[in-house]
């Protein structure tokens, strides 16, 4: 179908473009077409009588008021085939590794979202062996949990990790401003793990348009959710939404939206929350598990702090270690009933005795802790750490139980540590006979 | 009525702008744009601007809308449909069923139209009227069984004048829309009337006579019913940081309150936590009534993926529902989660129409429309002298777990129990993380004010100590003090902790309530006499030990006096002095 061009641009900013055109629809996709011949893709975000804003995928720099716009007609889509497995894309759904472009079966970016009754109450344990997220943060297939760090921890060394080390069928990463030697990180690592030809990537670099940036979550999305719909099991690996978001003010304040905190839209939950929310374990289907990276300084901050409300727990890096404190699993409880009798209520003491030698920290300061048993935990927050929030360390989930024991023993009485008596009976190890703490600790 | 018609001239986002090009048109009236083909996208008048302006906020993607796209009219405000047939059901924010759509189509595609409740069940109805009788507004024509209730058949609330019965149906089985009654007004007009009838939504349903909240609504929490109750036809709100606890709060309350139903507004919030409600409560049998929970639960479900501008819909539903419950003589109780996804949404389309912002950019009337929703809450005395009751409580999600923020604030402002989570408590895994200290309740407890008072100033005494232990370290303190600080620990661990997902610890009756705070209360009025802070540490390492064991026992179970008897012995073996040595 021949689709009319409009000449007559009325105003170029960075991510935006108005011009005068009628029969527009909202959302409609279109094509920058330079004086050169050149194209770039644009999509309409607002109409008002004949006057239509367009958001440009290839920034604002360049175009010039004699480029034309020719609306296409359809919505932003992405292809979808098996034919995409191994393959590399940009944010603009062009490929980037040099193969053929995306024409099959085109399908619809950021559609509504699931009926709820069609989910299944997520009840199957993924196995990392990650000790802090087996033991103390199960993960469980659906769920949707990113990493909160600071700029520059190993979280996307860890995201990778969980990724290859698990049974997801498909796996889809979506790079949101990455240094190109992220970029080019998980190319490796994916490589060397052996996955690649189960793994697509959608990759936005700081050298691309932030509004392609913005899209990246939209296309690994809607291509995972079809994998899932086909009863794969897919896990969606989002690196960085807190770039997103950052871009997402960017494109808010092009458009003059009134800020809500610190510059971001009122919106943001809602625009982070639609792209969360389509993790899902899906009946008579497939499943789409995210894991994503929140990179923050504080977690009050508005990206870190609206991903928290949305997203089913966290897992807090810091120092190069899974920390214990801040990490959460909102979906452990359904899943770590099962595993092995001791899992929560060793989860629970561990933890417990934890929070208590954090205490002792902090009145160490004072120079106010000399009794035996203050002392006790401190050795043991030093087990802790040492054994068990290493993200690198692998050991299955039952190793890492019967680690947990030990370091109990090591430290303390068997009335000390909280745990229901028949449990005590059951695993307490004697002195000298640890099944994983090693003796050079003792 | 219902003949206005416009034209699309504006569209951004979920906001509107339409030109209004025939007939007259009312602020809050329902409107469908007809999109791509037919169609119908539901929406909401919600300004009048000069020059024919109307601006919609639309409950469905706008995606594909068009500027000269037709608008049409209704006439008639956003309403519920209530009648038979609500009680153990999942809609949308609009009251569309979630699983009649699934039958349709796998996504919530747009424009989906499916009858609110469903038309085929037939409901076995019997007349409490006869033909001459004089009715007016929610004079009862008869009633229906559903569920565990009887559910009565009304003459719609918004009828103002007197009318009589020109004719009434025989007992036997009706569908919804079938005709029940026939009423003529003064001038002689007849008007048919089905089980069912429409109410505005964001209209509060006038009491019969309006009572106060005096009496505990026992939720099986023993932090709530003993230090911070709730009562039937009062109001709370729950604030907190993510990861604080709020729904595993909720959920709880969902299954273990004595309310007679339940209605869950999970208002842009997460899609599974509804799931998990509505997919575990049929399996769960609630022990007092014998039947599945969900018989007596009701979710609304406009989760955080759905339209946005639907979830202010949702909340207003979900009230008026429950009012209607109330009108039926029974104890609702609503669990709003989370009022601020509300509030945020009234951001959204208060910025898109560049209204002047108030703090956080939240418009400025916010606390006006949360204290107008808490109102709606109360206790309603009702002409047969039945008193029932509405219960509304609200989570909040405060930006970055300040409770400083214009929602937490008006909200306290409104309700009467104040839960705040804190996060402190959920990372140090003291489930439920209700602040011990800061937070409170207007309303009466389980036990007495004055055993309230006795808990309150243990905890506040044991949180003074402990900061001087973190000061001075254990030596710094006296024995006597060490002692108290166990105490307050112990009460803490053993009665106001509690784990929600353990079968028996999980939920505590009032009676156990009682029986556990005598035991806790004996415990702290008994005398220690211990040397050294080690032994003091131990003891009470074994008395918290035992008292989570007994904790963990059925009422009924053989070992459950035994176990009692053993923290007994515990606590008598340590009170004298001298036989101890």
């Amino acid at each position: 179908m021949l689709r009319k061009t409009y000449e007559n641009i009325d105003s170029i900013g960075r991510a935006i473009l108005t011009i005068e055109a009628k029969d527009v629809h909202n959302k409609e996709l279109a094509e920058v077409i330079y004086p050169d011949g050149k194209k770039a893709f644009a999509q309409v975000i607002a109409l008002n009588g004949n006057k239509v804003t367009l958001q440009l995928f290839g920034g604002g720099f360049g175009v010039s008021t004699d480029c034309k716009i020719r609306f296409l007609g359809h919505p932003v889509q992405v292809g979808f085939s098996d034919d995409m497995l191994g393959r590399v894309y940009a944010g603009n759904g062009e490929p980037i590794d040099g193969g053929p472009q995306l024409t099959s079966d085109m399908t619809r970016v950021a559609g509504p979202s699931i009926n709820p009754v069609k989910r299944l109450i997520p009840k199957n344990m993924i196995r990392t062996g990650v000790p802090m997220i087996d033991v103390f943060n199960t993960l469980v297939r659906s769920q949707k949990i990113p990493i909160f760090a600071r700029a520059g921890e190993p979280y996307n060394r860890l995201l990778a990790n969980v990724a290859t080390q698990t049974d997801a069928d498909v796996i889809i990463i979506g790079g949101v401003g990455l240094k190109y030697d992220e970029y080019h990180y998980f190319k490796e690592r994916i490589e060397e793990a052996g996955s690649k030809s189960k793994t697509i990537m959608f990759i936005h670099t700081h050298r691309d348009s932030i509004v392609e940036g913005l899209m990246v979550p939209d296309l690994a999305l809607a291509v995972g959710e079809r994998f899932a719909l086909q009863g794969k099991n897919v896990f969606v690996l989002l690196s960085d939404m807190t770039q997103w978001s950052d871009y997402l003010r960017q494109v808010a304040n092009a458009q003059d939206q009134i800020p809500a905190n610190q510059g971001y839209p009122g919106d943001l939950y809602s625009q982070l929350a639609s792209r969360y929310e389509k993790a899902a374990d899906i009946e008579d289907s497939g499943s789409l598990t995210i894991l994503g990276v929140t990179t923050m300084d504080d977690v009050t901050h508005p990206v870190p702090d609206n991903t928290g409300y949305i997203t089913e727990g966290q897992f807090f890096m810091k120092d190069g270690y899974l920390e214990l404190f801040g990490s959460l699993s909102r979906l452990k409880q359904q899943v770590n009933d099962k595993t092995r009798d001791d899992h929560r209520g060793i989860m629970n003491a561990m933890a417990r005795l934890l929070s208590e030698a954090e205490e002792r920290v902090k009145a160490q300061k004072f120079g106010s802790v000399k009794d035996d048993y203050s002392l006790r935990l401190l050795d043991y927050r030093k087990t802790f750490q040492r054994e068990l929030m290493d993200p690198f360390r692998y050991l299955e989930l039952e190793e890492a139980l019967d680690l947990c024991w030990d370091i109990l023993a090591n430290h303390f009485k068997k009335e000390e540590v909280g745990l229901a008596s028949n449990l005590v009976e059951k695993y307490w190890p004697e002195k000298g006979k640890f099944k994983i703490l090693k003796a050079e600790y003792l | 009525m219902g003949q206005a018609k416009g034209k699309v001239v504006s569209v951004n986002e979920s906001l509107v702008g339409v030109e209004n090009t025939e007939g007259s048109v009312m602020n809050g009236e329902v409107a469908y744009i007809i999109i791509d083909g037919g169609k119908r996208l539901k929406s909401e008048v919600i300004d009048v601007k000069p020059g024919k302006l109307v601006y919609l906020q639309v409950f469905e993607d706008t995606s594909w809308m068009r500027v000269g796209d037709v608008v049409e009219f209704t006439g008639l405000p956003l309403s519920v449909k209530l009648g038979p047939g609500i009680l153990g059901t999942v809609t949308d924010g609009l009251q569309n069923p979630l699983y009649e759509l699934a039958k349709e189509a796998w996504f919530l595609e747009r424009g989906m139209v499916v009858d609110p409740l469903d038309t085929k069940t037939k409901w076995h109805f019997t007349p409490k009227v006869k033909k001459g009788d004089s009715v007016s507004g929610s004079s009862i024509l008869g009633s229906v069984p559903e569920k565990l209730f009887t559910h009565k058949i009304f003459v719609p609330f918004s009828f103002q004048d007197e009318y009589t019965i020109y004719s009434i149906a025989e007992e036997g089985d009706y569908s919804v829309n079938d005709t029940i009654a026939t009423i003529k007004d003064e001038s002689g007009n007849t008007i048919n009337l089905t089980m069912v009838f429409d109410w505005p939504v964001k209209q509060p349903m006038p009491f019969h006579q309006r009572s106060v909240p005096t009496e505990t609504l026992p939720t099986g929490m023993r932090i709530l019913d003993a230090l911070f109750p709730i009562a039937y036809g009062g109001t709370a709100c729950s604030p907190g940081p993510f990861g604080a606890g709020k729904t595993v709060l909720q959920h709880s309350i969902a299954k273990h309150s004595r309310a007679d139903v339940v209605i869950i507004a999970a208002c842009g919030e997460r899609a599974g936590e509804a799931v998990e409600v509505f997919k575990d409560f049929p399996e769960l049998i609630d022990p007092r009534t014998g039947k599945s929970l969900m018989d007596r639960t009701y979710i609304v479900g406009n989760t955080s993926s759905m339209p946005v501008a639907a979830r202010e819909a949702s909340v207003y539903m979900a009230t008026a529902v429950g009012e209607y419950y109330r009108k039926q003589g029974l104890n609702v109780l609503i669990l709003a989660d989370s009022t601020s996804r509300w509030a945020q949404a009234l951001r959204e389309t208060s910025g898109r129409k560049e209204e002047i912002p108030g703090p956080e950019a939240f418009p400025m009337y916010i606390s006006t429309l949360i204290s107008a929703f808490y109102d709606r809450a109360g206790v309603e005395i009702l002409p047969d002298g039945t008193k029932s009751s509405l219960s509304i409580i609200g989570t909040i999600s405060p930006a970055g777990g300040n409770f400083d923020e214009p929602v937490t604030q008006a909200t306290l402002l409104s309700t009467g129990a104040f839960l705040g989570l804190s996060r402190e408590l959920s990372d140090a895994r003291k489930y439920p993380a209700i602040d011990r200290i800061d937070s409170s309740s207007q309303y009466p407890s389980l036990i007495t004010a004055d055993e309230v008072m006795f808990l309150k100033n243990l905890l506040k005494e044991g949180k003074t100590i402990s900061s001087n232990l973190l000061l001075m370290g254990e030596r710094g303190i006296t024995n006597e003090a060490y002692i108290t600080y166990q105490k307050s620990e112990l009460l803490d661990a053993v009665f106001l902790q509690q784990n929600s997902f353990h079968p028996i610890d999980g939920v505590t009756a009032p009676d156990r309530l009682r029986m556990m705070f005598d035991m806790i209360k004996h415990i702290i009025d008994s005398p220690v006499h211990i040397e050294t802070k080690e032994d003091i540490r131990s003891h009470f390492n074994f008395l918290r030990q035992a008292f989570i064991d007994w904790n963990n026992l059925k009422l009924d179970d053989s070992n459950f006096e035994n176990q009692k008897a053993k923290i007994v012995n515990l606590v008598k073996q340590k009170a004298h002095a001298k036989e101890n040595v």
